[in-house]
C-alpha cells in the first residue's frame, strides 16, 4: 500500500479535538464513497463539510453516526479512540445527528418523538405523558426552542419539525451535532432563525458540524471548513481566510462562474397569458386569487416569494396538474418573433398541454419528473412514448431509436453516467435533473415552466442548468422560473414576479435589491413600506 | 316471511350470541397477532397457517403430554416457530412478506395433513376425553342469570384469556413505551433506529407474539371447541381475522368489533337452516359479510406507514 499523496493541509487547531476522523474508507461494489478522508472538528465550532453531492459526505457523517461502518479507518472523540456500532453507540457518546429527510414519525406527538428510544421511566414502564411533556418544556426553555409537545408532527411547519429534531438530538444529551444539508427545505426566515440557534448552541459549548453545498451559507455560519471532492480530502479551510471562488474551485475541480452571464433580454410577443386565475388547494381552500402575468419570447420570468404562497399551485395550473376554478390562460405561438395562433389551455389536461408547446421540469423531480427505477433512455421518452419516431402506431416501442435519442440527449446535456440504461435513481440530484431537462427542452417547446430547477443540485450542475435556461430564453422562448432560492431568481429573472398569499404582489425588474424582494415576500407593497 | 321469523326467535336466544362471543373469541386471538406484527411493520397474512399448525400441534401436543397444558404449549410454539420464520424471511432476508405468508399458509396445510397422516397411521386423532380439553369455565352465581349467564359467565377459559389479552394489548400499543417504539417502528423504522431504537429486535418479537397468539386460537379451536383436529379445520378463520384486522384499523379495540360482527356471522348460518335457505348458501355468510364489511370500509383504513417494506439499516 502506498500513502495517498493527496492529504489535506494540516491546519493546527487550537483547542481540543471533538471529532477526528482519520483515514476513513468505504467502498460498495463499483462505488468508492470516501477513500481515506481526513476530518478533525475542534470543540466548540461550526465545521462546514462541503462538496458536490456525491462527494462522500452523508457517507462521512453516516459512519460517524454508526448508521454505516467504515471499511478503514480510525475515530477519535474528544481524543479518545471509539468504535461506533451503531446509533445507540453514537448517542451514547454524545452525537446527535439531524438527518436531510427528517427522521420524524409523523402521526405521533412531538413529545414522543422526541423521547423515543430514551422514554421517562424505561423500558418496562407505561408512557409518562405529564414527565415527557416537563422534560421537552425544561429543554425548549434551557435552549430557547419554544414549541408545544403535544401537536403531532404532521401539524407542523417545515421549520418547526426541524426544530423538534434538533431537541430529539439535545434531549439525548448530545455534544456535537451533525446537521446534514439542514436549509434545503427551509424558507430564509427559518433558514435565518437556524443559523441563530447553531449559534446559540455553540455558545453553550456544542459543536456543530454542518452539511452543505450552499457557499453563501458555509461563509454566514461557519468557523472552518472541510471540502471533499469525489471522495476525497480536497482542503481544509478556514472560513475567515476565505473566499466563494476558492471554495468551488476545490468542491468542483475547476474554475466554476458564480455569476450567470447573460446579454439582456430582447423580449417579443407574450406566449404565456395567465389572466385572473383562481385555484383550489388539495383541502378545498382557495390558494390562488385571481393571479395575472404574461411571459413573452425571449425572457426569463422569475417568481419569488416564501414557499407555500401559492407557487406550487400556480405551476400546477399552468401543466395542466391542477383544475382552474376560474380565469385564463392561453399560449401563443411565435415564430422568429412574429405571434401566430393562440390557444386556450385553460381547461386543458398535462398532456394536451405539453403538445400545445409547454415544457415543465417540476419541482419534485424524484416524484413526479421522473420514474426512478426505470432507465435514463425509458426516462427521456417519458410522456411522449407514443410519438411516431418511439413507437410503431404507438403501440410498439422502437428500442434502437430510442437508444440512439438517449444517447444524443446524454452527450448534449453533460449527463455523468457510465450508460443509457442505468435507472435513474442511480443518479446523482444533479444528473436526474438533467435528464429531465434533456427531455423537456429536447421537445422543442414554446414555453418552460421550471419549478425549483437547482434545488439539491451541485455547483457544477446549477452552472449548466442557468446556462440551458438562458439559451432556451436567447432562442425566442418564454421561461417562468420559480424558486425558493432568491439569488438564483435575481441572477437568471429578466422580470421577478413576487407571489404573496396567492396573489402576485408586484413584478419588478431585475435590479431590485434583497430587501425590496424581502418586503415585497411578506406582503407589503414598497410604497407602503415606505411610508410606514 | 319464514325467514324473518326464524331470524327474530334466533335473535333472541342466548345460545346464538354465546357462540358470537365463542366466535368471536376465536377470531379476535390471531386479529390482535395481525395488529402487533404489522403495527411493528410486517405485513402478516399468515395467521390461517399458524392457527393451524397450532390447531394440529395442541391435540398432537395434549396426546404426546397427556396434558392440557402440554397441548397448549406445544399449540403456542408451534405458532411462534411458523412465524419465527415468517420473521427471518421478512425482517432478516427481507423478502415479500405477501408470498412469505402465502408459503406458511400453503405449508401449514400439508404439513399438519402430512404429519396427521403419518403419525397416526392414516386414521387420524380420535377425540380428547374431557381432561384434556379446555375447559368452559361457570362463574358460580352469574352463570345462572337468565341470558346473560350463558352468553358471559359460561365462555371456555380461552375466551376469558382473549379479553385480558385484548385490555392488555390496548394498552401497551397505546399507553406504554413499548408500545410507543413499537407503533414507532411501524411507521419510520429509519427514525426509530436513529433514536436508538433495535428495530429488528421489535420486528421479530412482534411477529413471534403473531404466531403465539395465532397458536392459542388453534388451540382454543381443536383442544376447546371441537376437541379434534380436522384437516383444514381453520377453513380461512385466519384470513376473517386478518380482515378483523385491516377492518379495525390496525387498533386492538376496533379489531374486537370486527371479530364481534363475523362471529356473528358464523353463529348465525347454522342457525338460519329452517329457514329454507339452502344450507351451503348459508354456510358462506360470513365470509360474505367478511367481503362486505372489507369492500365497504377498506378505503377508510390506514395502514402503518412503513408496513410490509423491509427495513435496511443506513437507507433513506
Amino acid at each position: 500500500m502506498q500513502e495517498s499523496t493527496v492529504i489535506s493541509p494540516v491546519i493546527e487547531k487550537a483547542t481540543p479535538l471533538a471529532v477526528e476522523m482519520r483515514g476513513i474508507s468505504k467502498s460498495w461494489p463499483g462505488v468508492i464513497a470516501n477513500d481515506k478522508v481526513n476530518l478533525t472538528v475542534s470543540k466548540g465550532e461550526i465545521h462546514a463539510l462541503v462538496g458536490e453531492n456525491g462527494a462522500g459526505k452523508s457517507t462521512m457523517m453516516n459512519i460517524l453516526y454508526g448508521l454505516i461502518r467504515p471499511d478503514s479507518g480510525d475515530i477519535f472523540i474528544n481524543g479518545q479512540k471509539v468504535t461506533i456500532n451503531g446509533p445507540r453507540t453514537a448517542i451514547h457518546l454524545g452525537i446527535g445527528m439531524v438527518h436531510q429527510h427528517f427522521m420524524l414519525i409523523p402521526p405521533l406527538t412531538v413529545a414522543e418523538n422526541i423521547v423515543l428510544g430514551r422514554e421517562p421511566g424505561g423500558l418496562g414502564a407505561a408512557f409518562d405523558f405529564k414527565k415527557a411533556h416537563a422534560d421537552i418544556l425544561a429543554l425548549s426553555q434551557q435552549y430557547g426552542l419554544p414549541i408545544d409537545p403535544d401537536l403531532r408532527i404532521e401539524k407542523l411547519p417545515i421549520g418547526l419539525q426541524q426544530r423538534v429534531e434538533i431537541l430529539k438530538v439535545l434531549y439525548r444529551g448530545a455534544e456535537i451535532l451533525i446537521m446534514d444539508e439542514p436549509t434545503g427545505v427551509l424558507t430564509p426566515q427559518e433558514t435565518d432563525d437556524l443559523f441563530a440557534v447553531l449559534r446559540g448552541l455553540v455558545k453553550q459549548g456544542k459543536t456543530v458540524i454542518f452539511i452543505t453545498h450552499k457557499l453563501r451559507e458555509v461563509l454566514e455560519l461557519t468557523d472552518s471548513i472541510t471540502v471533499l471532492r469525489r471522495g476525497k480530502n480536497a482542503g481544509e479551510l478556514v472560513t475567515s481566510k476565505t473566499n466563494p471562488a476558492e471554495i468551488a474551485r476545490l468542491m468542483v475541480g475547476r474554475e466554476v462562474l458564480l455569476r450567470v452571464e447573460k446579454q439582456p433580454a430582447n423580449p417579443g410577443p407574450i406566449i404565456l397569458h395567465v389572466e385572473d386565475v383562481h385555484a383550489q388547494s388539495d383541502r378545498g381552500l382557495e390558494v390562488l386569487h385571481g393571479v395575472s402575468l404574461d411571459v413573452r419570447a425571449g425572457e426569463i420570468l422569475g417568481i419569488a416569494g416564501v414557499e407555500g404562497n401559492g407557487q406550487s399551485e400556480l405551476v400546477e395550473v399552468l401543466t395542466g396538474m391542477r383544475k382552474v376554478t376560474s380565469g385564463k390562460i392561453t399560449l401563443t405561438n411565435v415564430k422568429d418573433g412574429v405571434a401566430g395562433e393562440t390557444r386556450d389551455v385553460t381547461t386543458t389536461g398535462a398532456s394536451d398541454v405539453r403538445r400545445a408547446g409547454l415544457a415543465h421540469i417540476p419541482e419534485d423531480r424524484r416524484g413526479s419528473g421522473l420514474v426512478l427505477t426505470d432507465s435514463i433512455a425509458d426516462n427521456t421518452i417519458l410522456g411522449r412514448e407514443r410519438w411516431p419516431q418511439f413507437s410503431r402506431n404507438g403501440i410498439v416501442l422502437r428500442l434502437s431509436d430510442i437508444a440512439s435519442w438517449a444517447k444524443r440527449l446524454v452527450q448534449e446535456f453533460d449527463v455523468r453516467t457510465p450508460s443509457i440504461d442505468v435507472p435513474v435513481r442511480a443518479l446523482s440530484g444533479g444528473n436526474q435533473q438533467k435528464v429531465i431537462i434533456a427531455r423537456e427542452l429536447a421537445s422543442e417547446p414554446l414555453a418552460l415552466v421550471a419549478a425549483q430547477p437547482t434545488r439539491g443540485v451541485d455547483i457544477g450542475a446549477i452552472e449548466f442548468i442557468h446556462r440551458r435556461l438562458i439559451e432556451e430564453r436567447d432562442a425566442g422562448k418564454a421561461v417562468l422560473v420559480v424558486s425558493a432560492e432568491l439569488d438564483e431568481i435575481r441572477s437568471l429573472s429578466d422580470r421577478i414576479a413576487v407571489m404573496y398569499e396567492g396573489r402576485v404582489v408586484d413584478i419588478v425588474g431585475p435590479d431590485a435589491t434583497e430587501e425590496q424582494l424581502g418586503i415585497l415576500m411578506t406582503g407589503y407593497s414598497l410604497e407602503e413600506k415606505e411610508e410606514g | 316471511m319464514l325467514l324473518v321469523q326464524v331470524l327474530l326467535r334466533v335473535l333472541g336466544s342466548s345460545d346464538l350470541w354465546a357462540a358470537t362471543l365463542q366466535f368471536g373469541a376465536l377470531l379476535l386471538l390471531p386479529a390482535l397477532g395481525g395488529v402487533i406484527s404489522e403495527r411493528s411493520g410486517v405485513t402478516n397474512i399468515a395467521m390461517e397457517g399458524m392457527m393451524l399448525t397450532g390447531a394440529f400441534a395442541a391435540v398432537m401436543g395434549a396426546k404426546a403430554t397427556n396434558s392440557l397444558l402440554g397441548g397448549v404449549l406445544f399449540a403456542m410454539i408451534a405458532g411462534g416457530l411458523m412465524a419465527l420464520i415468517h420473521g427471518i424471511v421478512s425482517i432478516h432476508l427481507r423478502a415479500n412478506q405477501i408470498v412469505s405468508g402465502i408459503g406458511i399458509n400453503i405449508a401449514a396445510l400439508g404439513l399438519t395433513n402430512f404429519l396427521l397422516f403419518t403419525l397416526t397411521n392414516g386414521q387420524g386423532y380420535p377425540s380428547l376425553p374431557n381432561a384434556l380439553r379446555l375447559p368452559n369455565i361457570s362463574w358460580g352465581p352469574l352463570a345462572n342469570i337468565p341470558f346473560f349467564g350463558p352468553v358471559l359467565f359460561q365462555q371456555n377459559i380461552v375466551f376469558y384469556l382473549a379479553v385480558l389479552i385484548l385490555l392488555g394489548m390496548q394498552f401497551l400499543l397505546f399507553h406504554t413505551n413499548i408500545g410507543l417504539r413499537i407503533r414507532a417502528v411501524g411507521e419510520h423504522p429509519q427514525a426509530a433506529d436513529t433514536a436508538g431504537v433495535n428495530v429488528f429486535r421489535v420486528r421479530y418479537l412482534c411477529v413471534i407474539a403473531s404466531g403465539l397468539l395465532s397458536g392459542l386460537a388453534g388451540a382454543f379451536f381443536s383442544q376447546g371447541i371441537s376437541g379434534v383436529f380436522n384437516p383444514n379445520m381453520t377453513a380461512g378463520a385466519g384470513f376473517i381475522a386478518l380482515a378483523a384486522m385491516i377492518f379495525g384499523k390496525y387498533i386492538p379495540w376496533g379489531a374486537a368489533a370486527a371479530c364481534l360482527i363475523f362471529g356473528l356471522g358464523e353463529a348465525l348460518s347454522p342457525r338460519l337452516q329452517d329457514s329454507g335457505i339452502s344450507a351451503n348458501l348459508l354456510s358462506t355468510l360470513p365470509y360474505l359479510l367478511t367481503l362486505v364489511a372489507l369492500v365497504g370500509l377498506v378505503g377508510r383504513t390506514t395502514a402503518p406507514a412503513a408496513d410490509g417494506i423491509p427495513y435496511e439499516p443506513g437507507t433513506e
